[in-house]
């Protein structure tokens, strides 16, 4: 993963509260490999009526959101199943960043893996910049700051994550500094609680 | 700095192997449970070309795409048979433990770890699946992840975590006659919304809590995500110590004894702090059910759809419109007059052997006026409920019979509701589409789906199981 602390780029509204993984991604699309891309599936269902035609005024389908990097939703974005799945759709399709006043928990720690920002700003900012959408607009990760236009925006991301994304840290890679201290702590946790491990399992 | 600790904070700290300055602590992780649809991180292993730190605490079971008709026979569908031998071959290659498509054990992981005794007290617990909160029940700390932190803790045995804020749910009082742990539930997720408990470690507790059985405490701890919270937890007691007894992976002998001194500590203590704390009346709790496209779009059953015109703010009004469109349902119109199509009794919120004795209480005798399906949580479940004598009770009265897996409520399997059609279930989500494209769904619990099938619309159960609790 690569890190990165701004970005600038073409912003799609999507109005709504509680657009779940499910809506994201549909279960039926997760089996295949991600090498197949994954952009496709993204929100399948919301933008596409039931006989598989774009629906024309769903805002991902409008001509003008074409090249959009960046995602502006309502409350609680990305709740619900923990599919990483969701995050694959939204990176394939080319999204950095999303911004919302909050996420599902699980998303939101998929999204970091995945180099995708998830900005949490207020209702209030969140329906001013619903309202300049399509349009465009810079991140700023080392400032958290969303510009767009002559408006600057403050946004909240932890800063475990926000240190993360700009690393482009890989937690395995982070973890390897550590392999000492894990085989420690499992000696010690095996010889003062035995019975953590599953009965008749191993040695 | 106070020394009470909460139930969480000593889970916490008891796996706790490294703690970074930026405030992310590196913890262990005691089983993590893996199923056809880890696929990705298994991927992910192999392009790093690594092993599996410990098989040993690695468990897979089949349960997402498996299907619940024709077992024992091929699988007919390629993609779904690809997603079973894939995981088939990973715990082949990697030598962990499979509870495999045709194993005796099988079933949705959630009901098996518990089942199986792999879920115990004081434990950390990850799988690929946002219900791993399921195993809270049992005061463990479990929670679901996504595919990159399924890759880390299958080459790790360890995940990077930030501790999260400290929620007390506390039930007082005792759930009226008919009234379940779904009900308990819906109400706080009603109340405090779906984001209600972002990111919160959520202990319920309170006499409510204490009476439950494991299986309405799993109930209650599966729902914990649907609230936005990492996890939910209930203290172990006598009632969870007695329920893992002589389970198959379970300690035994004087492994037991050491292990009972242990669970006995993990309550919070009486000074312990939490960052915030909710107290529900809960003879207050009525019997509900879902009208909109959310779990926090949640009602007793004896009101109303509710009002767009009414709604607190604008965005408020836009969802419930939409809501309401995708639903089919009209502004003010009773919840009991909604009539559905079908009916599902299953998922790893609601199919373990009491809840289907609770819906076989409401069936027993009656026809059902809809279609429905039942699937166990497990094939153990499944054969207790054959010697009870339910499986009959739920055929005869006109419902299909069927396998374990997840089955309906994902939809993953080819088990889907059609498009348009309505379905009372006794599932976690009623999200557009979740089971199948265009699907209706209504959450409720296992009582008041088998109320909604006999009577053929959504309808407070109570009445049906006069004499019968």
């Amino acid at each position: 993963m690569t890190g990165w602390t701004r970005h600038q780029g073409l912003a799609v509204g999507l109005p709504f509260e509680n657009v779940d993984t499910d809506q994201l991604i549909p279960a039926r699309f997760m089996s295949a490999p991600r090498s197949e891309g994954y952009g496709r599936f993204l929100l399948h269902d919301l933008r596409h009526d039931a006989n598989g035609a774009p629906i024309r005024d769903f805002p991902l389908n409008d001509p003008g959101a074409e090249g959009a990097s960046v995602l502006v939703a309502r409350r609680n974005f990305g709740g619900g199943s923990s599919r990483e799945a969701a995050v694959y759709a939204l990176a394939d399709a080319g999204f950095r960043a999303v911004i919302a006043p909050s996420f599902g928990d699980i998303f939101a720690g998929n999204a970091v893996n995945n180099g995708l920002l998830p900005a949490r700003v207020s209702e209030a900012d969140a329906d001013a910049l619903l309202a300049a959408t399509p349009g465009d607009l810079a991140v700023d990760l080392e400032a958290c700051t969303i510009t767009a236009g002559e408006r600057v925006i403050g946004f909240e991301i932890d800063p475990v994550w926000r240190t993360k994304l700009i690393n482009g840290w890989d937690d395995i890679d982070l973890t390897r500094a550590h392999a000492q201290e894990i085989t420690d702590f499992i000696a010690a946790r095996r010889a003062a609680r035995p019975w953590v491990w599953p009965h008749g399992v191993g040695s | 700095m106070s020394t009470s600790l909460t139930l969480f904070d000593k889970i916490w700290r008891a796996h706790e192997i490294h703690a970074r300055e930026d405030g992310a602590s590196l913890l262990f992780v005691d089983r993590h449970f893996v199923h056809e649809g880890s696929h990705h991180a298994f991927r992910k292993l192999a392009e790093r070309g690594q092993s599996l730190a410990q098989p040993e605490l690695t468990f897979g079971v089949a349960d997402h795409y498996v299907p619940t008709r024709g077992r024992g026979k091929a699988i007919a569908d390629p993609a779904i048979a690809r997603m079973v031998s894939t995981l088939e071959e990973n715990a082949a290659r990697h030598g962990f433990r499979l509870f495999g498509l045709d194993d005796p054990r099988q079933g949705i992981v959630h009901v098996v770890g518990p089942e199986q005794g792999l879920t115990l007290p004081g434990l950390l617990i990850n799988c690929g699946d946002s219900h791993t909160s399921t195993h809270g029940a049992f005061g463990v700390f479990g929670f679901g992840i996504g595919a990159t932190e399924v890759a880390h803790v299958l080459a790790t045995q360890t995940i990077w975590q930030k501790k999260p804020a400290r929620m007390r749910i506390r039930f007082e009082g005792t759930l009226a006659p008919g009234v379940a742990a779904k009900d308990m539930a819906l109400n706080w997720i009603a109340r405090l919304g779906t984001d209600g408990g972002r990111g919160a470690a959520i202990e319920y507790a309170g006499s409510a809590v204490r009476a439950l059985s494991m299986e309405g405490r799993m109930t209650l701890c599966n729902l914990s995500i649907e609230g936005g919270a990492r996890c939910g937890m209930v203290a172990p007691d006598t009632t969870t110590f007695a329920y893992l007894e002589n389970r198959p992976y379970a300690p035994q002998g004087a492994a037991r004894e050491q292990a009972l001194a242990a669970w006995a500590e993990l309550v919070s203590d009486g000074q312990a702090e939490f960052d915030r704390e909710v107290v529900i009346d809960a003879g207050e709790i009525a019997p509900i059910v879902t009208w909109g496209t959310s779990p926090e779009d949640a009602l007793p059953i004896s009101e109303s759809v509710p009002d767009p015109a009414r709604a607190a703010s604008e965005s408020e009004a836009t969802r419930i419109r939409a809501s309401l469109e995708y639903m089919d349902l009209r502004p003010g119109m009773k919840l009991s007059e909604i009539a559905v199509d079908q009916v599902f009794i299953g998922s790893c919120t609601n199919a373990r052997i009491e809840d289907l004795r609770a819906a076989a209480a409401v069936l027993a005798g009656r026809k059902a006026k809809v279609p429905g399906l039942v699937s166990p949580g497990s094939s153990l479940v499944k054969r207790q409920a054959e010697e009870e004598g339910l499986d009959r009770i739920f055929v005869e009265a006109g419902l299909e019979w069927v396998a374990a897996g997840c089955s309906m409520c994902v939809g993953m399997n080819g088990d889907i509701v059609a498009p348009g059609k309505r379905c009372a279930s006794t599932t976690n989500r009623n999200f557009r589409g979740r089971q199948g494209p265009g699907a209706r769904t209504h959450l409720m619990s296992p009582a008041m789906v088998a109320a909604a099938a006999v009577t053929g619309h959504l309808t407070d159960a109570r009445p049906l199981l006069e004499g019968r609790l």
